[in-house]
């Protein structure tokens, strides 16, 4: 498979963010669907199998990354889902995913902090997908 | 597939067999959980079998009738209490006193459960029940981890304040590798967003700066007399520009002469804020009016516009801190989310009010009443 087999979802509220983040990923070569809110991406979710989700931790309300995870793990338990966010560390809000506890009420495989380079980004997506 | 033990404690089988035929068939789920809970349904009827039962199956969930033969339901609770029981705790009971009502939920009883109960009604009790009881810990589970998420002021700040960056940085590196061709032109639309995040990185800090200056102590000499429609005339004066390019009209109605005692400049807050969001949140075509009056003792600011509204669930938390109302006509107006929660610092100060009216889609009404002559000014 190569990567233009693959679809991405994308949710993030700031247009920014989402319009890089689809740029480089179309850019390396994937396919990209992109919603700016967790009620659109629980619409999408809901019709539609992606193969790979990245969402904003925080959107409509302060948990809504949390929530997507939930949902698109429970329908769909094999898509690779990275949650991303702006706030780090020392602001309290933070998780590494590396112990079993936190895996086991954050769905997410990966977390990662935004402002991370588009090639990690792309490097990160290839290894959940496996390519 | 997880399992919830449910202990009952009633001195009528009936009662008894009926929670456990109800609840063996019966499943939660909640948008949360990843599995279903089901049930297993213990029985007792005493308290002092329900202890022992209590003390070694560790259930999640305790059905409690109050009227028991030896020891009481309450004493049960206080029980439970004591050993700091992970457990949700429901009285089932036919002499729901007020009394009882009272203690027990004081000693931790969570819910009522009246008898006698249709099925329908249990179910509903042990489905709100069960959801209170993952809830509790998820977030417990947090608590210990040290990783609560606290939504204070210095998170939400830092997310406000990266984010631009963020995007801002994003940009400078696609035009830095030339990522959309060699011409300046290629970059336009970046170039205006970056510009457009600059602006509301801006604002959002005049905002702050506005914030940290109303939690300085007051200076008693800046207290004046200050005319407020004088400051109104002036606040319609900053927004005609952009009230222009929006088609808003505003209007000014000054019923009386509306003098009170306050710093000039956290008048210009309150207004500036309100007159510039009642333009922000309008239609194109919309009207905007400030009525201006006063009673003996105070006086009443009324800021209306015919916008966007806000619906009712989003009303409740308006005030808070970097609360923006996200949805589809929000998108594309920018604010910090401050603006607001400074008016009503503001606003409280002073020993006034401030409420909120609003219709989505017909538009909104803040009503502010001041005292003319504030005792304290805290």
């Amino acid at each position: 498979m190569k990567k233009s087999d693959y679809t991405i979802l994308i949710a993030d509220d700031d247009p920014d963010y989402l319009f890089q983040t689809h740029y480089y990923l179309e850019k390396a070569g994937y396919k990209t669907v992109t919603v700016e809110s967790q009620a659109e991406a629980e619409s999408v979710i809901s019709r539609f199998r992606p193969d790979l989700a990245i969402f904003d931790l925080m959107m409509e309300s302060d948990d809504s990354g949390f929530i997507l995870c939930y949902k698109l793990k429970k329908k769909y338990p094999d898509v690779p889902v990275i949650l991303a966010t702006a706030v780090s560390h020392e602001t309290g809000l933070s998780f590494s995913l590396d112990s079993e506890n936190e895996k086991s009420w954050i769905r997410a495989d990966r977390y990662l902090e935004k402002g991370i380079r588009p090639e990690q980004l792309d490097q990160e997506v290839m290894k959940l997908l496996k390519l | 597939m997880a399992i919830l033990k449910v202990l009952v404690i009633d001195d009528e089988p009936g009662i008894r067999s009926g929670v456990s035929r109800i609840l063996n068939n019966f499943h939660v789920t909640y948008p949360f959980m990843d599995e279903d809970y089901t049930f297993e349904v213990i029985e007792a009827a005493t308290g002092e079998d329900g202890i022992i039962i209590l003390d070694r199956d560790k259930p999640d969930i305790l059905l409690l009738d109050n009227k028991l033969p030896g020891i009481q339901g309450v004493e049960v609770l206080e029980y439970v209490r004591k050993k700091n029981y992970d457990i949700v705790v429901a009285m089932i009971t036919s002499y729901a006193s007020l009394d009882v009502a009272v203690r027990a939920t004081r000693d931790g009883a969570t819910d009522f459960i009246p008898k006698p109960f249709t099925p329908q009604e249990l179910k509903a009790s042990i489905e709100n029940i069960t959801k209170q009881q993952y809830l509790k810990r998820i977030t417990h589970k947090l608590n210990q981890d040290g990783k609560k998420i606290r939504y204070q002021f210095l998170s939400v700040l830092s997310h406000e304040l990266k984010a631009p960056l963020n995007a801002i940085e994003g940009y400078l590196r696609m035009m830095q590798e030339k990522q959309a061709g060699d011409r300046i032109e290629d970059y336009a639309d970046p170039i205006d967003r970056s510009l457009q995040r600059i602006q509301g990185m801006r604002n959002l800090i005049m905002d702050l700066l506005d914030f940290t200056k109303i939690r300085l102590e007051r200076k008693e000499e800046k207290i004046q007399e200050v005319d407020l429609a004088e400051i109104a005339s002036n606040a319609i004066v900053t927004v005609q520009p952009y009230a222009i390019q929006m088609e808003v009209n505003i209007n000014l109605d000054v019923r009386s002469d509306a003098v009170i005692m306050a710093d000039p400049s956290d008048m210009e807050i309150v207004l500036n804020n309100l007159i510039s969001n009642a333009v922000k949140y309008n239609k194109t075509g919309g009207k905007a009016e400030i009525t201006i009056d006063c009673s003996d003792s105070e006086v009443i600011i009324i800021v209306s516009d015919t916008g966007i509204g806000i619906n009712k669930t989003d009303s409740e938390n308006l005030f808070a801190e970097f609360v923006r109302i996200k949805n589809e006509k929000t998108r594309n107006i920018s604010g910090s989310g401050l603006g607001l929660s400074i008016v009503k610092k503001v606003i409280e100060l002073y020993n006034g009010t401030i409420n909120v009216e609003s219709t989505p889609d017909v538009g909104t009404t803040f009503t502010i009443r001041l005292p003319k002559k504030p005792l304290t000014i805290t």
